[in-house]
């Protein structure tokens, strides 16, 4: 019997090809093992080959991703693997994305078993957590070997047809399904056991986790956008020449407040993105592609709208956890709302 | 960052080239953009007809600040 064949999908940085100024390469594909294939492949030991590696870039993804999509399922389907394995994309937002989709495309349009992993804050997983399997990594590649210790096992299963375990069992992201199953104790003693744990403050496991449908519902349109404050924030990394408050180039630990007075256009020399996680060429030549403030003062010139708020808040949304962008979003709502600000453009990228 | 505003009471439309993203982190009001590394701005056209598409993409999110929906929409 021959190997096991895999592909695997790794982005332009694990790829080795370079990191955001080589973000938009197309896809390509190599038959070598890259990257974290080398681990990956010694996890799945040696019943299987890595016949290929697929290569993307992340932002070239981002922005394209139907034509990715299909581009790659092409060059994966000559190789005609037994087993798919993207990423692991750790908090990378783009790739992780990138990693779903194609995980997913290849389970559903090619029927080969597939599997991706990433951290659990990564966009990605509420995506396609309920589409495939997303085994949960850290948030960065220092977690690498803990990711392949999961990956390799739960790719293994999914080859085989084998029975899958709960998330716990099997290092998954949860997928939101409910599975029938025996138990030799009924529903009624479970539910009373429960509740004693939790009158007496203990621990205890609820068997059906409500889902967390964190909405909020939109505000009502604005009446007359012509006698509006409006205000630009940005989670692009627009921060003022030299970026004065030091704002992180990736997980941010906090958003800037700045003076738009006397700005009427942005250049090299006023304005440059603080963001780490995009090809920063193009922004630092004009900010105005990040935040628009060279069209936003032509409005108000013109009257289009009331008013452009004196100050514009930026953070960098590069692997910042939920909880920050939470905090952040939060304070700069109250001091907007403070201001009597009547809307908000918010940009990212 | 999207969400907390809203929540404070404001109007907020989310300009951004990933749209499934800004769905899934919950923005109401989305106007898709050009590109992750320039969202409002495209390098290749001369300075004049890159601000005339900026100024297109800023008027649609304005027209869409001014648009009541109930629900999560996208503004093409």
């Amino acid at each position: 019997m021959g190997k096991i064949k895999v592909v695997h999908y790794v982005n332009q940085f694990f790829a080795g090809i370079g990191g955001e100024e080589k973000a938009d390469v197309k896809p390509e594909v190599r038959e070598e093992v890259l990257g974290p294939g080398l681990a990956l492949k010694a996890g799945l030991g040696d019943d299987v080959e890595i016949v290929a590696t697929v290569i993307c870039g992340d932002t070239y993804f981002g922005n394209n991703m139907e034509e990715a999509t299909s581009e790659l399922l092409d060059l994966i389907k000559k190789y005609e693997p037994d087993l798919f394995i993207a990423g692991p994309a750790f908090n990378a937002g783009r790739y992780g994305t990138a990693c779903g989709a194609i995980t997913e495309a290849v389970q559903n349009e090619l029927e080969i078993p597939a599997l991706t992993a990433m951290y659990e804050e990564n966009p990605g997983v509420d995506l396609y957590r309920k589409s495939v399997y997303i085994v949960a990594t850290k948030d960065s590649a220092a977690g690498m070997r803990d990711a392949v210790k999961k990956m390799a096992p739960l790719a293994l299963k999914l080859y085989r047809g084998e029975e899958i375990g709960s998330p716990e069992e099997e290092g998954y992201l949860e997928r939101g399904i409910r599975k029938n199953f025996f138990t030799d104790k009924r529903g009624s003693e479970r539910a009373v056991d429960m509740l004693l744990k939790k009158l007496a403050g203990e621990d205890y496991v609820t068997e059906f986790p409500m889902p967390d449908f964190d909405r909020v519902d939109p505000n009502p349109a604005v009446k007359d956008i012509t006698k509006a404050t409006v205000a630009i924030v940005t989670s692009g990394g627009a921060v003022p020449k030299g970026n004065p408050d030091h704002i992180e180039s990736s997980s941010a630990q906090k958003y800037g407040k700045y003076s738009l007075e006397g700005i009427y256009d942005f250049t090299p020399e006023n304005g440059e993105t603080a963001h780490g996680g995009y090809d920063p060429v193009y922004a630092n030549e004009d900010l105005d592609r990040v935040l628009p403030v060279d069209v936003m003062r032509d409005l108000e010139k013109e009257g289009k709208i009331g008013k452009l708020h004196d100050f514009w808040y930026a953070t960098v949304g590069n692997g910042t956890s939920v909880a920050n962008a939470m905090k952040f979003g939060e304070a700069i709502g109250k001091d907007l709302a403070a201001a009597g600000v009547d809307a908000v453009i918010l940009t990212s990228t | 960052m999207v969400k907390e505003i809203e929540r404070a009471g404001i109007p907020v439309v989310h300009m951004c080239t990933v749209v499934p993203i800004s769905l899934t982190v919950g923005a109401n009001r989305i106007v898709p953009t050009i590109a992750i590394p320039h969202p409002l701005g495209d390098p290749k056209l001369d300075p004049k007809e890159e601000k005339d598409l900026r100024r297109k993409l800023v008027e649609k999110a304005l027209a869409a600040l001014e648009t009541e929906v109930s629900g999560q929409t996208v503004f093409e």
